[in-house]
């Protein structure tokens, strides 16, 4: 089963509801889906058994070949290329290693050089035994989606996979949680958390993706979020209230089901109720 | 006129609402908020829309399957996966055209497609300019681009003293591009491990821009010994610290109200924004300048 967190608003408590449900279970594997800034392992501070550099192909110019007709910048959509009289300029941040310009170079004078992109750093969570899986995007690359598919390439289908996705409602989040079974959107009951949860909604139904809402931060003066869910038909599948000693536990690098193991049952609560819900929704279909 | 981004690495540290403080702080000022998949600034701006544009962000791919012969060229050919059984998936589809110029049937249409909007707004007697993504979207660097793109030709008719940019989470292509010609940036963080984590990849971005930048952490009386640590790093990286600011139950209580924390002048989150705007001005002072200037006294 593969389950992702996203958010929309940043900051609502991704990393510490997809952290401390992995480590609530059985048979897990967390995966750092949140390349630009992965924070998973501050919590779960894993063994990190292996790093993998992931790399993507750019273009280089072979000058003994090249005969400068410019056709690599034509097909370059990206604007990536730039031909000059006697010289070829290729951007690199720009260039989205679609290999267009390698494949319809007349002199066939274009060869790929590999850039890392990132790393993906391996491991175990111990005593527990959850697998780890991280993807961190090497600062100065523009694109994190292409890192995010390979993270996401590690997933161990018989076991039961949490994928902690990026912030916002755009590629980077897309590219993680179209790989789900079940999306959990963590929220918080502010005018900002409620805008952001409906683009995060919003994102979801288009690829049709089952999800459910943890409101985080939860508070008696502020129903917004229930109202909203309410009128829309959305599961609210756990709700956190505001706990200073949770906060000060979380700004230390303190897993919450550690400090307080009283909350462990309650991830797995949550999890039953996740798949229950996958069930129900293979009978509907089946029916 | 002087832009200031406001960034933070990590989402949710305050960005949003130290921004709108600034904003509401100072005086003849031109707004951009280049968060642009999940904007929230207009939410307590509550600007009126003058001019909506839409924004697009590149083209996609399509099969056309009366012309399509199925010979899997395309597919092959697909760095991004975004063809299976002869069909396009437009989520996947990165816009390269690659699979348009290969197909020998001429079967793959290439279309421009709308990514979001982009808005010329006004509040009070300020410009706003903004955006939305359409959920799911790429291209946010674009669009972030374009919004800047839209304030910068106002600026040009209309010289602002400030220039202020509320920028998105992350190090990605809309930070890039929220931070080009920044002349300071403000990064907010929070006394976390996550929040230094976060705030030692943005720096390490933001040297590459070489722009002058100062710190500031909200709620800093959640972990003293955190907050030392950041301060700490901050002086090591030749970065300011503008201000801290403790965890003040008001701020969310106005936020709640959709109302800026300064609306609160004595709640103690104002009184420490007010002065952190004071040593923002100060640092960015031009040298001749008097310091009876109004916005100081103020």
């Amino acid at each position: 089963m593969i389950i992702a967190v996203a958010s929309g608003k940043g900051g609502t408590g991704k990393t510490t509801v997809a952290t401390n449900l992995a480590l609530a279970l059985q048979n897990s594997v967390y995966l750092d889906c949140d390349v630009e800034e992965p924070n998973g392992h501050l919590f779960l501070k894993p063994v990190v058994e292996k790093s993998e550099t992931v790399t993507r192909p750019v273009p280089r110019i072979n000058y003994t070949k090249c005969d400068f007709c410019g056709e690599c910048s034509r097909v370059c959509e990206s604007h990536a290329i730039t031909v000059l009289p006697n010289r070829v300029l290729v951007f690199d941040e720009l260039c989205n290693s679609c290999g267009a310009c390698t494949y319809f170079c007349p002199q066939n004078a274009i060869w790929e050089e590999k850039i890392p992109m990132g790393v993906i750093r391996i491991g175990k969570v111990l005593p527990e035994n959850i697998g780890f899986f991280e993807g961190c995007l090497t600062i100065g690359e523009l694109s994190p989606s292409p890192l995010i598919g390979k993270v996401v390439q590690k997933i161990e289908p018989e076991k039961i996979n949490i994928l902690d996705a990026a912030p916002g409602a755009s590629c980077s989040m897309i590219e993680t949680v179209r790989n789900a079974d079940y999306c959990l959107l963590i929220t918080e009951p502010t005018p900002f958390g409620l805008n952001d949860l409906e683009l995060a909604v919003e994102a979801l139904k288009n690829i049709e993706v089952p999800f459910g809402i943890v409101i985080n931060k939860a508070r008696s003066d502020s129903t917004i979020i229930d109202a909203y869910c309410e009128d829309n038909n959305i599961p609210i599948l756990m709700r956190f209230p505001f706990n200073r000693r949770l906060a000060e536990a979380y700004s230390k690098g303190e897993l919450a089901v550690r400090v307080f193991p009283e909350l462990k049952e309650q991830f797995q609560n949550l999890f039953n109720e996740i798949k229950l819900r996958l069930q129900t929704s293979v009978n509907v279909l089946d029916g | 006129m002087k832009q200031v981004v406001i960034i933070s690495g990590k989402g949710g540290t305050g960005k949003t609402t130290l921004t709108a403080a600034f904003i509401a702080l100072s005086e003849n000022k031109l707004v951009a908020d280049c968060d642009v998949d999940a904007a929230d600034l207009h939410i307590l701006l509550n600007p009126v829309i003058h001019q909506s544009h839409v924004f697009i962000g590149g083209k996609k791919a399509k099969i056309d399957p009366q012309r399509c012969t199925e010979c899997g060229l395309c597919e092959t050919y697909c760095r991004f996966d975004a063809i299976h059984n002869f069909v396009v998936d437009p989520i996947a589809c990165e816009g390269c055209g690659f699979c348009v110029r290969l197909c020998p049937d001429d079967a793959i249409d290439f279309k421009v497609a709308p990514s979001g909007n982009y808005y010329e707004s006004v509040f009070g007697d300020s410009e706003f300019f903004h955006a939305k993504l359409i959920p799911g979207e790429g291209n946010s660097g674009k669009l972030v681009s374009q919004v800047k793109k839209q304030a910068e030709k106002t600026m040009r008719n209309n010289n602002r003293e400030w220039y202020f940019v509320d920028g998105p989470p992350g190090i990605g292509c809309p930070v890039n591009a929220s931070l080009t010609e920044a002349d300071f940036v403000v990064a907010v963080t929070e006394p976390t491990i996550s929040g230094l984590h976060d705030l030692e990849r943005l720096i390490k971005l933001i040297e590459r821009f070489k722009i002058p930048t100062g710190v500031v952490i909200n709620k800093h009386d959640l972990n003293q010994e955190m907050t030392q640590r950041i301060e700490r790093y901050a002086i090591k990286s030749g970065l300011t610290v503008l201000g801290t600011i403790p965890f003040d139950e008001q701020v969310v209580k106005s936020l709640l109200q959709k109302k800026i924390i300064t609306e609160f002048p004595d709640s103690i989150a104002a009184r420490e924004i007010k002065t952190i705007w004071t040593s923002i001005q100060l640092l960015l002072d031009e040298p001749k300048r008097s310091y009876t200037d109004k916005n100081i006294k103020n």
